[in-house]
């Protein structure tokens, strides 16, 4: 369990906090999603979730971050690392930049960790499979796709075997089948007790994987509840987020007069045929 | 003695061609290390044929300057020598991989941030190229003119270089945290997967060459070569 109790944090040099005074808490096997315009503090929660900030970053942090009841201050980032893994929405710069193939860049993570040789292949070997990757494995991580990269930075974090983990924008430069790729890896490692946080600008994606959302305005969580509720809410459109496809064909419908039968049919319907053509 | 030009001549013969031979580069390393160490080489014979001092014997003389045959020997002398160093350091190239170099010497416990210092150096430069790349082609599609003079073309590397550097460093930042979460700081060494296979032979090779050099450096001390 991670629970951020009271945090406000202003990056170095900065004249006001980016962050004032979010508490939030986030349980063990739950998807937590967080939705926020650009610049809204989204990927400053991260951050300051993960642990890079402040002691990476610098600033100025009050409030308490704690995983499992204990709190995380004076803790070395490499510490934090075996406990919360990150993921940053712009995959080039999350590889290493010294593994030469895909495989060894999955790898990276856990060979910091100091395992055994063994523990390190087996991670390795689970992620590759995770995320559909095995066809790339032999490829110089360099020279493949922005939304390949973004799998393979994925893949590279599941193999930290993470009990908590952090991602901003994980699908950014995905298509619609990686995409699914990850939001089933996400619900796969929280079933199987992990604590997910994901920001997202996809917020169907959010709305098909997330137990609750949050909304973040200005820097502090404006709305807080069961993933259903807050992507319905009618006040989240003013804060730059878009309504989930399900929530504006129901209101679309309803506005044009349609019967909550035929909208709710209409929306069976197109479910059904969605999720055949992801199939295929 | 075998000061001169008969030592550094059999070293390369016996250090560097032989070698070469047996791993088959023998002509990418010729390539190499001409190309590496031309410029040096003809001033080097130039400055020495014609301008050193005390040459008495004079071969040829051109106006005021006058080409000594002391001036000669010590060029030669130069140039094998020049051979022997450029041959060595590009047969180390054309035969061992970035990555086995590095990962050894984290095997032998070399610190993970050195090793990785070294290796991203080398895997970052293709990267770069590529960056520079994208970002002419981008420049051009605005209109940057990156043909016809030198001028012109001098000129149009400016918005090139700065926006790759630039961009480079602007990473960095992202790159640490992204390190940093993944582990990176951890004290201790990180767990291999693999590492190039060492042979008694190549062991016992390492040991020889080890101990040659310390010979001859002994023997030099003593005065028996010079």
């Amino acid at each position: 369990m991670l629970i951020l109790e009271g945090c406000s944090y202003r990056y170095a040099g900065a004249a006001r906090p980016s962050l004032r005074d979010v508490s939030l808490t986030l349980r063990d096997g739950e998807v937590l999603g967080v939705v926020g315009k650009s610049e809204a503090g989204k990927s400053t929660l991260c951050l300051v979730a993960s642990g890079l900030a402040p002691r990476t970053l610098g600033g100025t942090l009050s409030g308490r971050v704690l995983i499992d009841g204990a709190d995380t201050a004076g803790r070395a980032m490499h510490e934090m690392a075996t406990e919360v893994a990150i993921g940053f929405q712009n995959p080039g710069t999350q590889l290493s930049g010294v593994a030469t193939t895909v495989y060894e860049e999955v790898a990276f993570g856990p060979m910091n960790l100091g395992i055994s040789r063994e523990e390190v292949l087996r991670r390795t070997e689970a992620s590759i499979d995770a995320l559909a990757i095995r066809a790339l494995t032999q490829r110089d991580p360099q020279r493949i796709s922005g939304g390949q990269q973004q799998l393979v930075a994925i893949a590279g974090l599941l193999a930290l075997a993470p009990r908590h983990l952090i991602l901003d924008e994980p699908t950014a430069q995905l298509d619609p089948a990686g995409t699914r790729l990850v939001s089933d890896a996400i619900e796969r490692l929280a079933a199987a007790g992990a604590s997910i946080l994901v920001v997202e600008q996809k917020v169907d994606l959010l709305a098909g994987i997330c137990h609750r959302v949050l909304a973040v305005d200005e820097g502090r969580v404006t709305l807080e509840g069961a993933a259903a509720a807050v992507l319905g809410d009618p006040t989240l459109h003013a804060l730059g987020v878009a309504e989930p496809s399900t929530v504006r064909l129901r209101r679309l419908g309803s506005e044009a007069g349609l019967s909550g039968q035929a909208i709710e049919g209409a929306l069976a319907l197109a479910t059904s045929q969605s999720s055949r053509v992801n199939d295929a | 003695m075998l000061g001169g030009i008969i030592g550094p001549v059999g070293l390369v013969l016996l250090a560097v061609v032989l070698p070469a031979l047996a791993a088959g580069v023998l002509r990418g390393l010729v390539r190499t290390s001409l190309l590496l160490t031309l410029p040096i080489a003809i001033s080097a014979l130039l400055v020495n044929l014609f301008f050193f001092p005390g040459g008495q014997q004079v071969l040829l003389r051109l106006g005021p300057i006058t080409a000594t045959a002391e001036g000669l020997e010590f060029a030669l002398e130069i140039l094998v020598r020049i051979m022997a160093i450029s041959g060595a350091i590009t047969l180390f190239y054309l035969t061992t991989r970035p990555q086995d170099l590095v990962v050894d010497l984290e095997r032998r416990g070399v610190s993970a941030r050195v090793a990785f210092v070294a290796n991203a150096s080398v895997q970052t430069v293709p990267a770069m190229v590529e960056r520079a790349q994208q970002i002419a082609a981008a420049q051009r599609a605005r209109g940057l003119d990156t043909e016809g003079s030198f001028l012109r073309r001098v000129r149009g590397i400016v918005p090139i270089v700065g926006p790759v550097i630039l961009g480079s460093i602007g990473e960095v930042e992202e790159r640490t945290l992204a390190l940093e979460a993944r582990g990176f700081t951890r004290p201790g060494s990180r767990t291999l997967l693999w590492w190039p296979p060492d042979s008694s032979s190549q062991r016992i090779a390492r040991w020889g060459l080890i101990l040659a050099l310390v010979a001859i450096i002994g023997a030099r001390v003593a005065g028996r070569l010079g």
